[in-house]
């Protein structure tokens, strides 16, 4: 056991490959270790912001089709009412329609009913006239004759 | 077994020969022929094995990581980049857990001083007589006399690469521990405790008493982060070599060891760098 040289050759081959290591060995390994730490933690961020997301779009999405349903529902009620509303306005036209035909009808009536009365009464009272002639087989004033029938014959 | 004609306690002793190249007093600039060789160069000598394979492992982890930092990607890593990632993690986590400080060096020096001694620790699962009989025939091609050719191949294993870390680490203990609270925190530190009164001459009469404890405690730290690491290698080491030596038998007996040696390797590079973050973390935080 001889102490010598080799005591310094080797403090300063330790020394030397210590600064090495500490140069160029130690400082990139340790960065890609960070490096890497930094990238498992952002990607663990991110999965849990995208389950939140997922979260929030699922609720988002029910509303929407809680909402659509919703709307659904009143628009197929105002269909219905409206439905029922042009079924009862048409019911209703309908029957002012026939209303309105059955008067006409029966205004065209009455004045079929009272030409006819009037053609009536005049033919009535020609042939009263010309009876009244033939039976008298006499000539009449006309015209004091004409009046007096014509009196009768509105008496009709 | 190398070298039939040499007795048990030459062979020991030649596994645990360092190959030397120093200032031989006689010789001059020269290998060393023997241990008593080695010896007489004192301190002018460099162990050649040890240095070769501890820069070289050193060297090959730094490859290793450099290779996978160039190319390292924030996907999905795969093979050796998890590998990496992995050593990365757990050098980091256990600075984190126990330097509380900021510190750009910390980190990088345990992942240092883990592979590292790992890597030297593990050379001790090589059997013992590959590496040097290979080294003594790459010697005799030189010309060298195969028995002086001395090889050892684990670095832990020699008490200077140990102390040169933890001596390292010690400068760094006294670097921290200036920076962090001052040249007079830090002299405070080693006279004021643990003995502290509010008398003033007593407390003259207690700094002496106070700055022996404290630079024992001080240098404890370096002398026993360097021995515990080379006891625990050495002594495998030998156990290896020992097991080397009973023929045959070595094969049942050489398995479990090294199964069991496996758990020291790692348990060793573990503790050098647990213990060089606390000494660190203690001399960055304020104590008492």
């Amino acid at each position: 056991m001889n102490l010598n040289l080799t005591l310094i050759g080797q403090a300063i081959a330790f020394a030397v490959f210590v600064w090495f290591c500490m140069k160029y060995v130690w400082p990139p390994v340790m960065q890609a270790l960070q490096e890497r730490q930094k990238k498992i933690a952002d990607g663990l961020d991110a999965a849990s912001r995208a389950t939140r997301d997922l979260e929030l779009a699922q609720e988002k999405a029910e509303e929407t089709l809680r909402e659509s349903k919703e709307q659904a529902q009143q628009i197929l009620e105002q269909a219905n009412k409206r439905s029922n509303q042009i079924v009862e306005e048409a019911r209703e036209t309908a029957r002012a329609e026939g209303e309105r035909i059955i008067a006409g009808a029966r205004s065209e009536i009455d004045q079929e009913i009272n030409r006819a009365k009037e053609e009536l009464r005049a033919q009535v009272s020609l042939l009263a006239v010309a009876g009244a002639e033939r039976i008298l087989e006499s000539s009449i004033d006309e015209a004091k004759h004409r009046e007096l029938v014509d009196k009768l014959a509105a008496e009709l | 077994m190398a070298g039939n004609n040499m007795t048990s306690t030459e062979y020991i002793q030649h596994h645990l020969q360092n190959m030397t190249y120093g200032l031989h007093p006689e010789n001059g600039w020269s290998m060393a022929h023997s241990a008593a060789d080695a010896k007489a160069m004192g301190f002018w000598a460099i162990h050649v094995d040890t240095m070769l394979w501890s820069i070289g492992l050193g060297v090959l982890f730094l490859w290793l990581f450099r290779s996978v930092a160039k190319r390292v990607s924030t996907g999905v890593p795969t093979g050796l980049q998890n590998f990496v990632e992995m050593m990365v993690e757990f050098v980091d986590g256990s600075v984190r857990e126990t330097f509380h400080g900021k510190s750009r060096l910390i980190a990088p020096l345990s992942l240092t001083i883990f592979c590292w001694i790992f890597l030297m620790n593990i050379m001790d699962l090589v059997p013992v007589d590959f590496l040097p009989m290979l080294a003594q025939k790459i010697g005799s091609w030189f010309g060298a006399d195969p028995s002086h050719v001395y090889f050892k191949v684990v670095p832990t294993t020699d008490i200077n690469a140990t102390l040169g870390m933890s001596l390292s680490v010690f400068a760094l203990i006294i670097f921290y521990s200036i920076r962090s609270k001052g040249l007079s925190g830090f002299i405070a530190e080693l006279t004021l405790h643990p003995f502290n009164t509010s008398n003033i001459f007593a407390q003259i009469l207690l700094i002496p008493v106070n700055l022996l404890l404290e630079l024992v405690t001080l240098l404890a730290k370096p002398v026993s982060l360097a021995l515990r690491l080379f006891g625990n290698l050495y002594a495998g080491e030998l156990i290896f070599i020992l097991i080397a030596m009973v023929g045959l038998w070595q094969l049942p007996l050489h398995f479990p060891w090294a199964v069991f040696h496996i758990l020291i390797i790692t348990l060793q590079a573990f503790i050098f760098m647990m213990l060089t973050i606390v000494y660190l973390s203690m001399a960055t935080e304020e104590q008492h």
